[in-house]
């Protein structure tokens, strides 16, 4: 993705303030009235879905960056939450910190490692990473294994509102995506995201010019792998459950695909992305490897006819950044 | 019965042959990925998916055609690798202008479609393979018993490897092959037809992988999801030798498979992940691998 990358795809995200307001105006009401209409439930996984999209598009979309290993962040974060809230009896609000801090470490640890090689073997030293973290996971005993770690409390939010009161759970939910994709947006557009999408361009020029290149991908890694185990850490609240499911490579490449599919390098893609997977994989589920076949099949069009995505070409349309 | 540190003798070189034919598919894998990669600029994801279509295609011999073993063994590669090349010519070609992300993306939803479809046929539990009857029995070694076919894996996977390094490194064909790595605009002036060379060469990896496929059947069942999980230890493989030298790729392969299988031995518990931390511990130390050049 460095020098000599073609950034036709890339939607670019200049000005344009007030579209984003707008759009930012249609999201907000879809998720607030949404619960009247469809299941809250399926509406609660897809805002946690849209915030780890959201967070893996900050790497992919603005910094280039191919992670196929974001599973592993999503899935510590759970798993940690989900022991915090059960074994230590912890509140949710700290359960889902302590979950959000332990991705942010691995991150730290995984990211070092990661951005030693660019491009293609990035992707393959992510993805092996995690499979390592996921062959962990089912050997060490707090996770329990094949079985996960079930009946997670929601437990009492500041040990008052009671989370098992299905609007409590919703607005704690809607409270966490607003706030990630929020910090995302400033990020992108700080001068931070500035420099990410320098990077993304030419690498070589950006570090001519004098930036530390390696720290600017090392900050973007950590924060897409913590916002990536705030969304894995609150999921598993929702829930009640971490699994072996969130570690695995499907796992992975179903991030990949949201973010492809709703529009890399767009801000408000990997929420279009999120909520249309989810919606098929939904409809599909009674059909079982079929979902596989789906997935794979959507992957192929968007690279072969789609590279935009949803939310690309809607921004193409309207001649607008979205 | 004598021991090595605390492990007797027979288990120590049971999981060293074990490790050794692991060695010989990570080496024929790595090698597939290596080739493509170098001519394509592409990480063929689906190299675990047409891995386990060559042991499928061998399995469809035996039972629709009443093929066996060393057909497969022949005709599976071929069959595979047209598909390869199909593949290659009507899409992956495409893509060769544009980022490298997306030979990556579209290889990797290939690899679910393949996967899904073989899912939903065979549902995830294997079919059992006949190892052929020439091979079957073994040789007793004194110190170990050594299966027939096991020896046979091992040994024709270590030639098709030195035959590809030959090819590559020492050839008219292979000289090509290079020249069109290092600059395809320039070979092509030279007018040699690049686009026929990258699609044979991509048929060539594919072929390889089924032949991996073949070789694997009468050891493992023959299962739809046999190449998902193989091909991330073979990328971690891939990083660990470096892409640049298909020497390097060979002896990583086999290398790696012997320290899993002396993990085995001596700390099983870190069988499946010690692969995944030499990566880790390598990228530390010498990033572009231990053959590789960076770039």
């Amino acid at each position: 993705m460095s020098a000599g990358g073609t950034p036709e795809p890339f939607a670019s995200a200049g000005n344009g303030r007030a579209h984003h307001r707008a759009a930012f105006g249609v999201m907000i009401a879809f998720f607030a009235i949404g619960p009247l209409v469809l299941y809250p439930v399926f509406l609660m996984k897809v805002m946690c879905f849209a915030l780890f999209a959201c967070a893996f598009n900050l790497l992919l979309g603005y910094g280039g960056l191919v992670s196929f290993g974001h599973a592993m962040f999503l899935g510590t974060a759970g798993y940690v939450c989900a022991h915090a809230a059960k074994v230590w009896g912890w509140n949710p609000e700290f359960a889902i910190l302590v979950g959000t801090a332990s991705s942010a470490l691995l991150g730290v640890g995984t990211g070092l490692i990661a951005i030693r090689r660019q491009g293609i073997y990035f992707a393959m030293i992510t993805l092996a990473l995690a499979q390592m973290m996921f062959f962990l996971y089912l050997q060490v005993p707090f996770t329990g294994g094949e079985d996960g770690i079930q009946a997670v409390p929601r437990g009492k939010l500041f040990g008052v509102i009671d989370l098992n009161a299905p609007w409590a759970m919703y607005s704690l939910v809607f409270a966490i995506f607003m706030g990630g994709f929020f910090v995302i947006y400033r990020a992108v557009h700080s001068p931070f995201g500035q420099v990410l999408k320098a990077i993304r361009e030419n690498e070589a020029r950006a570090l001519s010019l004098g930036y530390d290149v390696n720290r600017y991908k090392l900050i973007a890694f950590v924060l897409s792998a913590t916002l990536s185990g705030l969304a894995g850490a609150t999921k598993d609240l929702v829930f009640e459950l971490a699994s072996l499911t969130d570690v695995r490579w499907e796992m992975s490449g179903e991030v990949v695909l949201m973010v492809l599919l709703g529009g890399l390098g767009t801000i408000f893609g990997p929420v279009a992305g999120a909520l249309v997977i989810l919606a098929v994989e939904n409809y599909l589920a009674k059909l079982g490897s079929w979902v596989t076949v789906a997935q794979g099949a959507i992957f192929v069009l968007c690279v072969l006819t789609f590279r935009r995505g949803i939310v690309g070409e809607l921004a193409r349309l309207l001649k607008k950044p979205l | 019965m004598s021991e090595i540190f605390g492990v007797p003798t027979q288990a120590l070189f049971g999981q060293l042959l074990i490790g050794l034919i692991n060695g010989s598919f990570y080496a024929l894998l790595s090698l597939g990925l290596a080739v493509i990669f170098g001519l394509l600029n592409i990480i063929n994801f689906s190299h675990g998916a047409q891995y386990m279509m060559g042991a499928f295609c061998a399995h469809f011999l035996l039972t629709k055609l009443g093929l066996n073993y060393w057909w497969a063994l022949a005709l599976a590669p071929v069959i595979v690798g047209a598909f390869g090349v199909l593949i290659e010519r009507t899409m992956l070609s495409r893509l060769y202008k544009l980022d490298h992300l997306y030979g990556l993306l579209f290889t990797f939803g290939l690899a679910l479609i393949i996967q899904g479809l073989f899912r939903n046929e065979y549902g995830t539990s294997g079919t059992p393979y006949a190892i052929p009857e020439l091979l079957t029995g073994g040789q007793n070694l004194g110190f170990m018993f050594l299966p027939n076919y096991r020896a046979w894996v091992i040994v024709v996977s270590l030639a098709v490897c030195l035959a590809t390094w030959f090819v590559i490194e020492k050839t008219k064909l292979g000289s090509y092959l290079r020249a069109a790595t290092e600059n395809p605009e320039l070979v092509r002036a030279f007018g040699i037809n690049v686009s026929r060379m990258i699609m044979l060469t991509y048929g060539f990896g594919v072929a390889l992988a089924a032949f991996a496929g073949v070789m694997a059947a009468p050891i493992y069942s023959v299962n739809p999801l046999m190449g998902a999980d193989l091909i991330i230890v073979v990328f971690a493989v891939v990083v660990i030798g470096g892409m640049g030298s298909i020497m390097g790729s060979i002896v990583t392969g086999f290398a790696l498979g012997l320290t899993e299988g002396l993990t085995k031995v001596f700390y099983p518990e870190a069988s499946s992940t010690v692969i995944f931390i030499i990566m880790a511990v390598v990228l530390m130390i010498k990033p572009a691998g231990l053959f590789g050049t960076q770039r």
